[in-house]
């Protein structure tokens, strides 16, 4: 097998907050291979965007990590901030969340893409320049006559289209996409998952695609990792994991997403964990319907279920549980409060 | 090209909205001019003059007649830029502005120029370095800019670099030989010396101006530093920057290119404010510096109640403040595309 393009080691990843560090990724390994797309999946606040953010080094001033980012066989965490920056467009790209936002607005299009190329290549000349910029354009179905145009003569399914092709003209190893689609309609949300879809076909480029729906992971990815409370807690490929979920966590997460489609509305009881104390032993065992005593008191293993597979749960460990802590989690008191 | 067409749209209609802002304008002074107790003829000549000359002079000037004839007669002479005759030195406004206008036009543009030069890049470098030593001394200096009165500022100035280390002449636009001696073209004191390639004389009027346009300067450029670092911080975390740090953009383009100029805007935006700051800051500090100009006129007819000298420069300020702000929008129309739909 191919060796990974980006693998995450034991990755941490923490805020500076006054109550204490917010925890917001905490352990993560993961790995990427060239031309593969992975979804990262998980509640809001899991740590997802963290994640994305740490890959590339966009992590704000008094945030701290541990851990390894291994790209290409180097440790990005170790490598000085103005190699890492040097990287960010040709060897590693993003593509945010919210298009309307995240083009300059006094920069007409075509000034986005001849500043990339000119940082990244600058024996580039200005006709080739122009010509890279208009056939990544053109690849994402915007037509070279509106490459002199500001961008806000575009919608926001345009602009994103523009933030692919302005990440993909550097041709970079690694994308992470990072909610590429939450803020658009559903037919542009489709428009943009097929053409990222392309994007393995088309180059070799490999995709890290956080996204907090599930549908999107069965129908553009081909492994996921399933995040929860700055952990992950499954991962696996994409069609095993959203049909038959090995983890509690997954299980539930894809129940709801699921439901939005039937008329039965069904959604995780309690809230995600506090980031800064989070719960003991299993982060998800206040909100389990499968939680066992040892879930809230014994660090859970991390077993292979299936080849590729991964699930971070005792159920797939009932022969290693203590004698004595495999009933039930009693938790009478949170379901009272629960009800309040 | 539909964007042509709709900035030219843009640029009539702002045009065309000068007309009721000028008209409030005018009311507004007009109604200030009349709030004030006794009529100008009495307050400015009375004493000097018999009880019976000052009827005829109120006839004179239509001061008997009902006020909303007099109104809309000083709307009708505004139209036509008839300010009136001044009462204590019998001058019309048209040549007051004529021959005082320069020495303010000079001025306030040193004083413009001195706030922007140096106050964009202490914005900057606040803006850029927020929360460290230097922003701390850049904010106090500039709100010491802002808070201290010009005549305070220009006394101070005086002092220091005029009286004690004479480095800078305290007062006044020129050398007296140079005054004297140059001829007319403009009527600007610097460029006519310019013209007549007397190129000492040009130097002479600039040491004349470095503390009065420092003094002005410090008023505006308080504005312009607090302006710059606001919004270089907001823009150092707005989202197209960190999609351009993604992109790998070095960090001093990130801020000069992307965080800069987005910065810059709102500062165009409030430059028609700075105007009328910089016009009011500017009767002061040629009050301090004896700097002919027509801020001195200005304060000279507010002393003697020379009530037209005062509503004819009044009005004329109010003028320039106007016509500059639609100027101002204008342009902010060419720099910012988003504007202009
Ligand atoms: N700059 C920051 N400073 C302090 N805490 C932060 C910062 N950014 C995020 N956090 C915290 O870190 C945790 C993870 O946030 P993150 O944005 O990575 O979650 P996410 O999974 O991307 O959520 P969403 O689906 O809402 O985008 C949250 O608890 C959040 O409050
Ligand atoms: S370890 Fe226990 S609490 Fe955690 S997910 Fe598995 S069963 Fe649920
Ligand atoms: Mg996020």
């Amino acid at each position: 097998m191919a060796d990974p393009v980006l693998s995450l080691r034991d990755l941490r990843i923490w805020y500076g907050a006054e109550r204490g560090a917010v925890r917001a990724v905490d352990g993560v390994s993961l790995d990427l291979m060239p031309g593969e797309t992975v979804g990262l999946v998980g509640e809001s606040g899991c740590g997802k965007s963290t994640l994305g953010r740490g890959v590339l080094g966009l992590l704000p001033e008094g945030a701290g990590h541990a851990g390894e980012v291994s790209f290409k066989g180097r440790n990005l965490l170790d490598i000085k901030q103005r190699e890492l920056r040097s990287m960010r467009g040709p060897e590693l790209g993003m593509i945010f969340q919210e298009p309307m936002t995240r083009l300059n607005p006094l920069m007409r299009i075509s000034d986005h893409f001849e500043e990339v190329l000119q940082i990244h290549e600058p024996k580039i000349g200005k006709k080739e320049a122009r010509n890279r910029s208009m056939e990544a354009l053109r690849g994402m179905g915007i037509p070279p006559t509106r490459y002199k145009q500001y961008p806000h003569e575009f919608s926001g399914g345009m602009r994103q289209r523009i933030m692919i092709a302005l990440a993909l003209v550097l041709r970079p190893a690694v994308v992470v996409a990072d909610e590429p689609t939450t803020a658009l309609d559903v037919l542009v949300e489709a428009q943009i998952l097929r053409i990222l879809a392309d994007l393995r076909r088309n180059f070799d480029t490999a995709l890290l695609l956080i996204t907090h729906n599930l549908g999107i992971v069965a129908e553009a990815c081909d492994r996921v990792a399933v995040m929860y409370a700055g952990r992950v807690v499954e991962q696996g490929p994409a069609y095993d994991v959203t049909t038959k979920p090995s983890h509690p966590y997954s299980r539930e997460l894809l129940r709801s997403t699921i439901s939005l489609s039937t008329t039965e509305l069904h959604s995780i009881p309690g809230a995600p964990p506090d980031l800064v104390s989070p719960p003991p032993a299993c982060r998800f065992h206040p909100r389990c319907p499968n939680a066992m005593a040892v879930c809230a008191q014994q660090w859970p293993p991390t077993e292979a279920t299936s080849p590729g597979r991964r699930s971070e749960c005792w159920l797939h460990a009932t022969d290693r549980i203590p004698v004595g802590l495999e009933q039930p989690l009693q938790r009478e008191a949170l379901a009272a409060s629960e009800e309040a | 090209m539909s964007r042509g067409g709709s900035l030219r749209g843009y640029i009539l209609i702002r045009i065309a909205l000068m007309i009721p802002m000028v008209w409030v304008l005018l009311t507004t002074v007009f109604l200030m001019m009349r709030v004030a107790p006794g009529d100008p003829i009495t307050a400015s000549l009375g004493g000097k003059l018999s009880p019976e000359e000052v009827a005829e002079r109120q006839a004179a000037l239509g001061f008997d007649r009902p006020l909303i004839v007099q109104y809309f007669d000083y709307l009708w002479d505004a139209v036509r830029f008839q300010f009136g005759t001044t009462i204590t030195d019998n001058q019309t406004i048209g040549s007051l502005i004529v021959e005082n206008g320069g020495a303010t036009l000079t001025l306030t543009v040193a004083a413009l120029v001195v706030a922007l030069v140096f106050g964009l890049p202490l914005g900057l470098i606040a803006g850029r370095y927020r929360e460290t030593v230097p922003d701390a001394f850049i904010r106090v200096f500039a709100i010491l800019g802002y808070a201290a009165p010009p005549f305070f500022v220009g006394l101070l100035a005086q002092l220091l670099f005029a009286q004690n280390l004479d480095w800078f002449p305290a007062s006044k636009m020129a050398s007296p030989i140079v005054q004297a001696t140059a001829e007319t073209h403009t009527h600007i004191l610097i460029v006519d010396l310019a013209i007549e390639g007397d190129w000492e004389g040009v130097w002479d009027v600039i040491l004349h101006l470095v503390l009065p346009a420092t003094t002005l300067g410090l008023l505006v450029m308080g504005v312009f530093i607090r302006l710059v670092r606001v919004n270089v911080g907001q823009a150092l975390g707005g989202d197209y920057v960190e999609a351009a740090r993604a992109r790998g953009v070095p960090e001093r383009r990130v801020v000069s290119r992307h965080a800069f100029k987005n910065a810059l805007i709102p500062v165009v935006t409030v430059m028609g404010l700075q105007v009328a700051l910089l016009l009011g800051g500017a009767v002061l500090t040629e009050k301090t510096f004896s700097w002919p100009g027509l801020g001195s006129r200005l304060l000279d007819y507010l002393t003697n109640r020379d009530y037209i000298g005062v509503q004819g420069l009044i009005t004329f300020f109010a003028l320039i403040v106007v016509v500059i702000s639609v100027i101002i929008d204008i342009v902010n129309a060419l720099i910012d595309p988003r504007v202009r739909y």
